[in-house]
């Protein structure tokens, strides 16, 4: 018992030789991962297990939840939230909805602007490289909520954003206070078809599903391309450094024009990067807490509550404690499942018949 | 392999149990802590912790002031803890085990604690308890237990921008008695970018309407939902029709924040606004000249809203009795004129009234709304219901007050049981 890292068979396989000599080492390598795992531990992992075990009880914020007058009671929680009928299924709905269109925008946005800017700020003749650089990714290090209470300003009924508007004879919206989804203000705002307006989901109806993000939102969508394509940037600016000029050389001797080396030559070869890009995005556009917190706190109309907010505000506001754990772990598998969804859509695919067509001589070749 | 993740299992498993633990040691089990019901009072010498959700400077002073007062005279120790987010660091507090004495309480709080047990009801041990008005009591009674005393309490009233009331052709003999006439003297202030009346479109406000009406959300007993009532639609048409014929006006649809902010820049010649807004018209706007006057009478006669904070104790508190001659202390007619004159509240006893109204000449309307104000639903959960009802107001202008009033009651008979 007291030197548990000296198996007596030589059944450890693959490593080194299982006693003897460095028998210690075993114990050695526990004690100094020892002080680690504690903190992660206590800070981290038994955290975890207690929110979800609150995300299973009926504990009411008083006290310790694992103390015994607090009990098991099962999905409860998570009915309450989805099927309820009630309130609560109709925020998480919401919720669910506003984030949804957000990430949909700010994601694929804000990789193709970082994309873009980091072509741009990588070319060697550009002058002031530098400057560009620190431009671009000044907002990135700079306070979520200092931007934000920038973008209450720029944003305001008689602000910056609303005079340039002016300039051009419009009249810009009242941008935080506006509940009015985009795509049913481009579609003309009149009460929706009848198919759309009886149906529900999650307390939500199909035709407010469909309504886009709020003018509200659409501010927050803008804010976060504005301030994370910066940091993008940097990770896509690293990655083109890294590609040799030699295919690109290749491309051109064989006749390839810009846009063609970029299309097929460097972008094949930034797909790691471009993972792990919609990867960070997508995690943090599915927690976006700070600016609804500092800006709206889920309103107008709570087209700008996300599930974040919710969460927090389910706890620490309404003390339906149970409800915000359950809630923040949906968005946890709704996070994992984005992300294994979009690593099978960037998978390795074989080349398909049409490109290979493209590179066989005698083929049709176009373009 | 096996046997390498059995060790490592095992690792693992000790330290999470030893982590459990320390974790265990660290929180001070409290098991719940002592029944809601008025019971015997804990004593001991421990000091007390005072936490407050501060309006500025001039009220962390002042609670600090008689804070040090008391503490004084007992001899026992005060600390005043300002919170920078009152519920949240509240309910951190329970969470852990170690939350404040005593501390502010809002109404749509206090049901959630009384529901989890946090919250030690000693309304009716107070020496003081007759001289609080009837209806802040009703305010902090959940089940028929008085569980807190009122801090202080506003009511909402109407506010009119005299240079902009003469500048229309306007006097005294014109101040609204009625809707219609006070429909008629927003017709008159409306122009240019100058509304009528603007206020903060929220149940909060418009509530006020809904009470001249004869209407409320919840019934006086808190035990039923009365949302959809007829009264409660004839308000929302009434302030829905003005919105559209534009001498009313949301606070947000003019750029203003709030009533007051849009009054002060003269976006609103009238509001409806409770007495904190003579602080910020002082600081903020100092030469617009106003005056207050109640709120007209609608089909159902006067009617306001009151809004209130109590001294919330808690139910795990070591010194419960120290506590309870605190807050008597804090709620004396002597000392709530002392923070009346230091930060704007009115006092919650009747006791008072008659100091504070000669100190206040032109604030009285709000204390005289006390006599017909209702308050705002307590029930659990209740806050929720009114987020969702005032998301739904933003767009009165469009929708239809029915079908709103229909959804609040569904949303309300949910929570009151």
């Amino acid at each position: 018992m007291t030197a548990p890292a000296a198996p007596r068979t030589a059944s450890a396989p693959r490593r080194r030789g299982s006693s003897g000599i460095r028998g210690g080492e075993g114990v050695a390598g526990w004690l100094f991962v020892l002080p680690v795992v504690l903190i992660l531990g206590v800070f981290l992992f038994i955290p975890v297990l207690m929110a979800l075990w609150v995300s299973f009880s009926d504990w009411n914020g008083n006290g310790s939840p694992l103390s015994p007058s607090v009990s098991f009671i099962g999905l409860q929680n998570y009915a309450d939230v989805t099927t309820s009928g009630g309130l609560a299924e109709r925020n998480f709905g919401l919720s669910l909805r506003n984030n949804a269109w957000y990430v949909l925008l700010v994601v694929p946005l804000q990789t193709a602007l970082s994309l873009l800017l980091a072509v741009l700020v990588s070319r060697a003749m550009l002058r002031g490289r530098g400057f560009f650089r620190t431009a671009y990714y000044f907002p990135s290090v700079t306070s979520s909520v200092a931007i934000t209470v920038l973008w209450l300003f720029l944003f305001s009924t008689t602000g910056v954003v609303n005079q340039i508007i002016g300039w051009f004879g419009g009249h810009g919206p009242n941008w935080f206070q506006d509940p009015r989804g985009l795509f049913h203000l481009l579609a003309g705002t009149t009460p929706g078809p009848e198919v759309l307006t009886q149906g529900k989901f999650l307390g939500v109806t199909w035709w407010e599903w469909t309504a886009g993000p709020s003018v509200a939102m659409f501010a927050f969508i803008l804010m976060a391309i504005f301030t994370t394509s910066g940091t993008f940037m940097l990770l896509f600016l690293a990655a083109l450094q890294n590609i040799g000029p030699e295919l690109a050389e290749a491309a051109m001797v064989d006749g390839a024009n810009g846009w063609q080396r970029f299309w097929r030559i460097t972008l094949p070869q930034l797909r790691p990067t471009i993972f792990t890009v919609v990867t960070l995005g997508l995690i943090g556009c599915w927690q976006v807490f700070d600016q609804i917190y500092t800006g709206t706190q889920g309103g107008p109309g709570k087209t700008t509550l996300t599930p974040a907010y919710l969460s927090y505000q389910a706890s620490f506001q309404d003390q339906k404690w149970g409800d915000g754990a359950a809630i923040a772990f949906m968005l946890f598998v709704i996070i994992i499942l984005f992300t294994l969804l979009q690593r099978w859509v960037l998978r390795d695919r074989p080349v398909s018949r049409r490109r290979i067509r493209a590179y066989q001589p005698k083929g049709v070749r176009h373009g | 392999m096996s046997r390498h993740t059995a060790r490592a299992a095992i690792a693992v498993g000790g330290t999470v149990i030893a982590a459990l633990a320390l974790a265990g040691c660290g929180q001070g089990f409290s098991s719940g802590g002592s029944s809601g019901s008025a019971g015997g009072l804990t004593s001991s010498k421990k000091p007390i912790t005072l936490m407050i959700g501060s309006s500025g400077d001039a009220e962390t002073k002042a609670v600090q002031d008689a804070a040090s007062a008391w503490s004084k005279k007992s001899g026992v120790d005060v600390t005043v803890v300002p919170a920078t987010n009152l519920s949240q660091q509240l309910s951190q507090g329970f969470a852990a085990g170690s939350p404040p004495d005593v501390f502010y309480l809002s109404t749509d709080a206090i049901a959630g604690l009384v529901q989890n047990k946090s919250l030690k009801a000693y309304g009716d041990m107070l020496g003081n308890k007759s001289d609080f008005y009837p209806s802040l009591v009703k305010n902090f009674s959940v089940n028929g237990t008085f569980y807190c005393a009122p801090k202080d309490f506003s009511t909402l009233q109407l506010i009119i921008n005299t240079d902009l009331w003469t500048k229309a052709g306007l006097t005294d003999a014109d101040i609204p008695k009625t809707w219609d006439q006070l429909a008629e003297d927003a017709k008159k202030l409306t122009s240019g970018t100058t509304k009528g009346l603007v206020f903060s479109g929220e149940y909060a406000r418009i509530g006020a309407f809904m009470a001249e009406a004869g209407g409320r959300l919840v019934s006086e007993d808190g035990k039923k939902a009365e949302a959809d009532s007829a009264a409660n639609v004839k308000a929302l048409d009434y302030v829905k029709q003005h919105l559209n014929d534009g001498t009313f006006a949301y606070a947000k649809d003019v750029g203003a924040g709030w009533g007051g902010e849009a009054f002060g820049k003269q976006l609103g010649a009238m509001t409806i606004e409770g007495n904190w807004i003579t602080g910020a018209m002082q600081s903020d706007y100092p030469n617009v000249k106003y005056k207050v006057v109640e709120l007209p009478a609608g089909p159902a006669g006067k009617g306001t809203l009151q809004f209130t904070n109590c001294w919330g104790m808690s139910a795990a508190s070591k010194n419960q009795k120290a506590g309870l001659d605190f807050i008597q202390f804090l709620t004396s007619s002597e000392q709530q004129l002392t923070f009346s004159k230091a930060f704007g509240p009115m006092p919650s006893v009747k006791s008072a009234a008659a100091t504070w109204k000669a100190d206040n000449a032109p604030l009285v309307p709000f204390l005289t709304g006390a006599d017909y104000a209702q308050g705002v639903p307590t029930n659990a959960g209740a806050a929720d219901v009114i987020a969702d009802f005032n998301s739904q107001l933003e767009t009165l202008k469009t929708a239809d007050p029915k079908t709103i009033l229909q959804s609040v009651q569904t949303n309300l008979e949910a929570v009151v049981k």
